[in-house]
């Protein structure tokens, strides 16, 4: 697997999270094949894939979450320097919540159902800031009066079902926050929410991450999102990275076909509606794999070569890689 | 009104009231008006998106039309009758000019059929043909979604959700409808095989001269496919007009919100217009103007005296005190 990253400096902090060749598998079957890349503090990543692209598997896999049967393995996976692969349960089980956070797309799921959400921030507390019962219940108002959540004293005693979707993310966004951690990692946490109430969690996302510095991990399916919310995008395909850069390059300059395939495919909200240019076939099931580059099936510029060879993700740009022959000087025959 | 010459499907004035809970219980039950007094036309071979939040009412205004459930008041013309009048037999008759697709594809087509039989089973129920024209007519109805003859044999879970989708829309088109209600119909597909669908439903639309009821959450989806919009908020629609006029230039707060909540790939910017608070619960909806507790611009007439839907000079029709048309060539 190259690595498009300069090794670095002494004098350089090392970044939050820096993972290489991060794979999954479930017994024979690879889910998540030599996922590499870096996040500084106050940095978003997006991770952009359709359903089987192993774009929620790396989010658990980050956070040693995965289900039984899962076998992770990478050359490096650090969270400030510390070694991840290597921590006990009892060290990833500190880690998370107190360095590392996660909120989901259905808090419903995610939150405990018949303890209020105050019980529920304020064990968060205790367990990892080592505070009082009164006192964590002050944090526990405090977070969510931070999150926007009218009246936090009293809204602290209802319990989950009494509350919206959008109310609902905002606690899990609390809970997630309140011991202020490096890294929120976010999967969909908008997807199931109203488009106003999206756009009100994103702008919270925001200056939550002003605040904090977090760095954000935001694993959506949705483009536009994405594009507006992060700063570099990975756009993953059964399981494998096909291409990384900066938001703004990745939408404006796509490199892969892919990536320009799915631009082309979102409908627009402006201008009179063309025919979409679709991109052909489904994705294939993960246990029957084109040989070559996975995406061969279903590309337009398909040559001979990409039916058996793999692409390797290689630098196409300043800070923009891509895993497509296209962008070799490989002469097509 | 919301006219359109010589409609295939006219809606005057449709209400539902629902009760919450059982009754006999210790909670008191509470009318919810899910949809409340809506009108609206749609030409033949004419799209119309309906769009709306969760909870605004517009998967009820789909299964009403259809009378899948019975509206509490309002009339339903379609093709000249007025369906809410007909007895069970021929409306279930009517039924066949009249189909829906539903978001979830597993969850409306029976998991022990064949593709096959799940598709020519309307024509079975409804008696239309023999097994070779109805042989004939699955062939011709694979082909017109896009599906191969040799997966006629395969079973639901078999395929992909695209896959699955596009056997519910050959079950629509089995029994030749005019009208095809699609309810949230790509909203479960990722965006490739969503691009597809779309695809599908304008060739259909343009190939059999169809009729459609786009429902959907997804403004970029129903800029696409309808010719004219209507967007609803608590079971009112709050503004209804030609596809250029809603998108390009708003003329309700609350469609100036919905466009402006939406995230573009294309506009990639990093912060994002929002609309306070969440919307009011059905059961206890704000008096005046429905919208006006989260409305920036609401004035002290807003919160006693609900507006009316009425025409502003560009025809659009619009439900609010203050909104005016815009100047020509504007956009949001």
């Amino acid at each position: 697997m190259p690595s498009t990253d300069q090794p670095p400096t002494l004098s350089a902090p090392p970044p939050l999270l820096d993972v290489e060749g991060l794979s999954v598998s479930f017994g024979s079957l690879n889910i998540l094949n030599g996922v590499s890349f870096r996040l500084a503090p106050g940095e978003t990543l997006g991770i952009v894939g359709e359903s089987g692209s192993g774009k929620s598997m790396t989010a658990l896999a980050l956070m040693r979450l995965l289900p039984r049967g899962g076998r992770v393995t990478a050359t490096r996976l650090q969270l400030a320097g510390e070694d991840i692969l290597s921590a006990s349960e009892s060290r990833l089980e500190s880690l998370r919540g107190a360095r590392m956070g996660m909120i989901f797309q259905e808090p419903m799921t995610a939150l405990n159902p018949v303890l209020t959400v105050g019980e529920q921030i304020a064990e968060t507390a205790r367990r990892h800031l080592n505070v009082s019962r009164a006192e964590s219940r002050n944090r526990a108002i405090e977070a969510l009066r931070r999150v926007g959540i009218p009246s936090p004293e009293q809204r602290i005693d209802d319990y989950p079902h009494h509350m919206s979707g959008g109310m609902r993310q905002r606690v899990m966004i609390a809970m997630a926050l309140i011991c202020q951690p490096q890294l929120l990692i976010a999967d969909e946490p908008t997807t199931a929410l109203d488009v106003t109430i999206q756009a009100q969690i994103l702008d919270l996302m925001l200056d939550l991450q002003d605040e904090y510095h977090m760095g954000i991990i935001f694993i959506s399916h949705d483009l536009g999102v994405v594009s507006a919310f992060t700063d570099r995008v990975m756009i993953m395909y059964l399981g494998q990275v096909l291409e990384e850069a900066t938001a703004n390059d990745i939408f404006t300059h796509p490199r892969h076909p892919y990536t320009e395939a799915l631009l082309a495919s979102i409908p627009e909200l402006e201008g009179e509606p063309t025919r979409l240019n679709a991109i052909r076939g489904t994705v294939p099931p993960i246990h029957d794999l084109p040989p070559g580059c996975r995406f061969a099936p279903r590309c337009d510029h398909m040559r001979p070569v990409c039916e058996t060879a793999r692409p390797m993700l290689i630098p196409v740009g300043a800070d923009h890689s891509a895993a497509c022959i296209r962008n070799t000087d490989y002469r097509f025959p | 009104m919301t006219g359109t010459p010589d409609p295939l499907l006219s809606v005057r004035g449709l209400r539902k009231e629902f009760l919450t809970g059982s009754s006999g219980g210790l909670k008191k039950r509470r009318r919810i008006l899910a949809v409340d007094d809506i009108s609206f036309d749609i030409g033949v071979g004419e799209t119309l998106g309906l769009v709306g939040e969760s909870g605004c009412g517009k998967t009820t205004t789909g299964r009403l039309i259809l009378r899948l459930v019975e509206p509490t008041a309002g009339s339903v013309t379609f093709d000249g009758t007025d369906i809410l009048s007909l007895p069970p037999a021929e409306m279930r008759a009517l039924r066949r000019r009249m189909q829906i697709v539903f978001q979830d594809p597993f969850g409306s087509l029976n998991p022990r059929m064949t593709v096959g039989e799940l598709i020519v089973e309307p024509l079975v129920v409804h008696g239309v043909g023999d097994p070779v024209t109805r042989e004939r007519k699955l062939r011709d109805l694979l082909d017109r979604v896009g599906l191969s003859i040799w997966q006629a044999g395969r079973f639901p879970h078999e395929m992909s959700g695209g896959q699955r989708q596009r056997v519910c829309i050959a079950r629509a088109l089995a029994l030749a409808p005019a009208l095809l209600v699609l309810d949230e119909a790509v909203s479960a597909l990722d965006v490739s095989v969503q691009a597809q669908t779309l695809n599908l439903l304008s060739d259909l639309r343009r190939d059999l001269g169809l009729t459609y009821l786009f429902i959907s959450h997804d403004l970029g989806v129903v800029h696409h496919i309808s010719d004219r919009v209507a967007v609803m908020y608590l079971g009112q629609i709050v503004e209804i007009g030609a596809r250029r006029a809603i998108f390009e230039a708003p003329a309700h707060p609350y469609t100036q919100a919905l466009l402006n909540s939406v995230p573009s790939a294309r506009k990639g910017r990093k912060s994002f217009f929002t609309i306070e608070g969440d919307v009011p619960s059905p059961a206890n909806p704000p008096p005046g103007c429905r919208f006006h507790t989260r409305c920036p611009i609401a004035v002290a007439q807003c919160r006693t005296d609900p507006p009316r839907l009425r025409a502003l000079a560009d025809g659009r029709e619009v439900s609010c005190h203050l909104a005016k048309a815009p100047p020509k060539g504007a956009s949001p």
